[in-house]
């Protein structure tokens, strides 16, 4: 599957280019040319972005189909990211519930979530690779020593590094929609600055839920669990990632930004944690967290927060709810038992139709998008396909319920999000085109340069 | 754990509470604050294994009693011919989930709360022994390089 998705040979990004120097109608002006270079060489940076994270995520998805076929005795059981492994009771357990076998597989695989449920997407290749040398280790007591050649696994454990990435990959979706001309640093500072204000915020969401995650089979391996790391030292990175992170975004992009990044790690630490064990409210605050990252990126391009930021962070609202309630759908076990609220547990209903009414939204978001100028028109119509198609899931989810069709549904959400924001960028509505339009019918090219000249 | 040794130890998963319990080292020359830190830890350490232990022998049991339950009103033994266990689908299990959580929704909330304040105060002692060890440490350090 991954060969076929490392897809998208150079030449065929060099024929993209091509045509749309041509489409363009671009004259052999220096300034154009350069402007033109910019944007495809964004273009390419992206694209082998994505791909790289397509690759990514059909990678964990075949780790995952690859690990159901081991014996259960061996195998670990994660909803979300980290693989644990069975003793006894939980094998009785296990055994009384088919629904297990869903955790493992959902476990395994990583699911996007920005802040939540992107963030389960990303964690544990490693520990699908650990889990037998683990299973011996686990057994063992260990001292609490920190070593400091441990410590960068353990940090990125505790920041959730991969779902980082993907919280980053969203934000410069964002800034690469924006409908001004790219520039380099200004992209590169509000990566890092989010990609800061992410790992700080799940160390904190990490620091307050470790009794819970001990008790739940995808969060056992976590390192505060494990005792790998003191919670002072996590407290101690967390302010050490997230102020500069902020720093950064404030003084490095722009202040709405940072303000942006500064809510969302408010939103998810104070909001979305302790919200998990009070109501089931916190599905909605989580997808608003998922939505923040691509409308930083918006605002770090463009400085405002105009009709184009909120579309891209609607598509990713809508998009966390059918990934989330699917992959809840197998986990409601471990939620009941660890005493959380999820739609899934409390309002299974609720949880299929929210999950089907979303699906629906993002063909509309998607039609939206055109008449905000942000994509030409082709935008709606390639991605019919694969709206319509997790839609589809989605109404079959709701229809039957069940631990296959949540599953089918939760793993289309891993491919269909990157594939759409890809289709999203490629079909951009160019800079260049709308000055073009704007010129007068006598205007010189001259005069449009003059205006796109910093 | 070593008896050499001068740091804490933590241990494999309790087989009830699935938390794993942590030896504490006790120093020859604790100071008052250290003691403090270390008994505030015992005492959540210990708070944390009664509740998840009782909790989740509580959510043992009852599911059980449901499986049986239901079985019975199937008019089906807990064993099938080949003496696996009979089990129920999720969507039956969903019932049982839903209920649990909810019956159990007030006593989260206070663990909630205690969970948060132990949290907050074991975090903070740390912050202060750790910045007692730093002041030390730098009186050290300058006292031996003014010798």
């Amino acid at each position: 599957m991954s060969a076929a998705r490392r897809c998208c040979p150079p030449r065929a990004l060099a024929g993209l280019f091509v045509w749309r120097l041509r489409s363009t109608g671009v004259p052999q002006i220096p300034c154009r040319f350069m402007r033109l270079y910019h944007v495809a060489n964004n273009r390419l940076i992206t694209f082998q972005y994505f791909n790289f994270l397509k690759r990514m995520y059909v990678t964990q998805c075949n780790k995952d189909l690859r690990q159901r076929a081991k014996p259960k005795s061996d195998s670990t059981v994660s909803p979300f990211h980290e693989l644990q492994q069975l003793d006894q009771e939980k094998k009785v357990v296990h055994k009384i519930s088919p629904v297990s076998p869903v955790h493992q597989s959902e476990s395994e695989t990583s699911s996007r979530n920005e802040l939540r449920e992107m963030k389960s997407a990303a964690e544990t290749e490693d520990s699908v690779i650990q889990v037998g040398a683990e299973s011996k280790e686990d057994r063992q007591w260990k001292e609490m020593k920190l070593r400091l050649d441990d410590l960068p696994g353990i940090l990125a454990r505790l920041s959730k590094i991969k779902l980082t990435a993907l919280v980053v990959s969203t934000t410069s979706a964002g800034f690469a929609m924006a409908p001004v001309p790219f520039e380099l640093t200004c992209f590169l500072l509000a990566s890092l600055g989010t990609g800061l204000a992410s790992c700080a915020a799940n160390s904190v969401n990490q620091f307050f839920e470790v009794p819970f995650d001990s008790n739940m089979n995808r969060t056992k391996n976590r390192p505060l669990v494990r005792g790998q790391i003191s919670p002072l030292l996590a407290v101690c990175f967390a302010a050490s990632c997230g102020i500069p992170g902020i720093v950064l975004l404030t003084l490095g992009v722009n202040p709405l930004t940072g303000a942006l990044g500064a809510f969302n790690i408010f939103l998810y630490t104070c909001c979305y944690t302790p919200l998990k064990r009070m109501s089931i409210a916190n599905t909605w605050v989580g997808a608003v967290v998922g939505a923040i990252p691509p409308m930083m990126g918006w605002t770090a391009a463009t400085g405002s927060l105009d009709a184009g930021a909120l579309l891209l962070g609607g598509i990713l609202y809508s998009w966390q709810f059918p990934h989330f309630n699917a992959l809840s759908w197998g986990l409601r076990e471990d939620y009941s038992r660890g005493g959380y609220c999820m739609m899934s547990v409390t309002h299974p209903g609720l949880c299929r139709r929210v999950a089907l009414r979303h699906c629906l939204a993002l063909i509309g978001l998607s039609m939206v998008a055109p008449v905000l100028n942000i994509t030409t028109w082709t935008f709606p119509i390639i991605s019919l396909p694969i709206n319509l198609y997790i839609s589809y899931l989605g109404f079959r989810f709701y229809r039957d319920a069940d631990r296959s069709s949540s599953r089918k549904l939760f793993f289309c959400s891993l491919w269909h999000l990157p594939m759409l924001l890809l289709v999203m960028f490629t079909c951009k509505k160019s800079v260049l085109e709308k000055e073009d339009k704007g010129d007068l019918p006598g205007g010189s090219h001259e005069t449009a340069m003059e205006i796109q000249l910093p | 754990p070593p008896a050499h040794s001068h740091s804490d130890w933590i241990g494999p998963p309790d087989r009830h509470s699935n938390l794993r319990p942590v030896i504490f080292y006790v120093p020859p020359e604790e100071s008052a604050l250290e003691r403090r830190l270390r008994e505030a830890r015992q005492e959540a350490q210990a708070s944390n294994q009664r509740f998840w232990a009782r909790h989740n022998r509580a959510f043992r049991q009852e599911k059980e009693e449901f499986i049986y339950s239901r079985l019975k009103a199937k008019g089906l033994e807990m064993r099938d011919e080949s003496g696996h266990k009979a089990t129920l689908n999720a969507e039956e299990m969903a019932d049982f989930y839903k209920d649990f959580l909810s019956k159990n929704f007030k006593k989260h909330l206070q663990y909630n709360r205690d969970w948060y304040k132990h949290n907050f105060r074991i975090t903070f002692l740390m912050g202060q022994v750790a910045l007692v060890r730093a002041l030390r440490w730098l009186r050290w350090r300058k006292k031996n390089v003014e010798q």
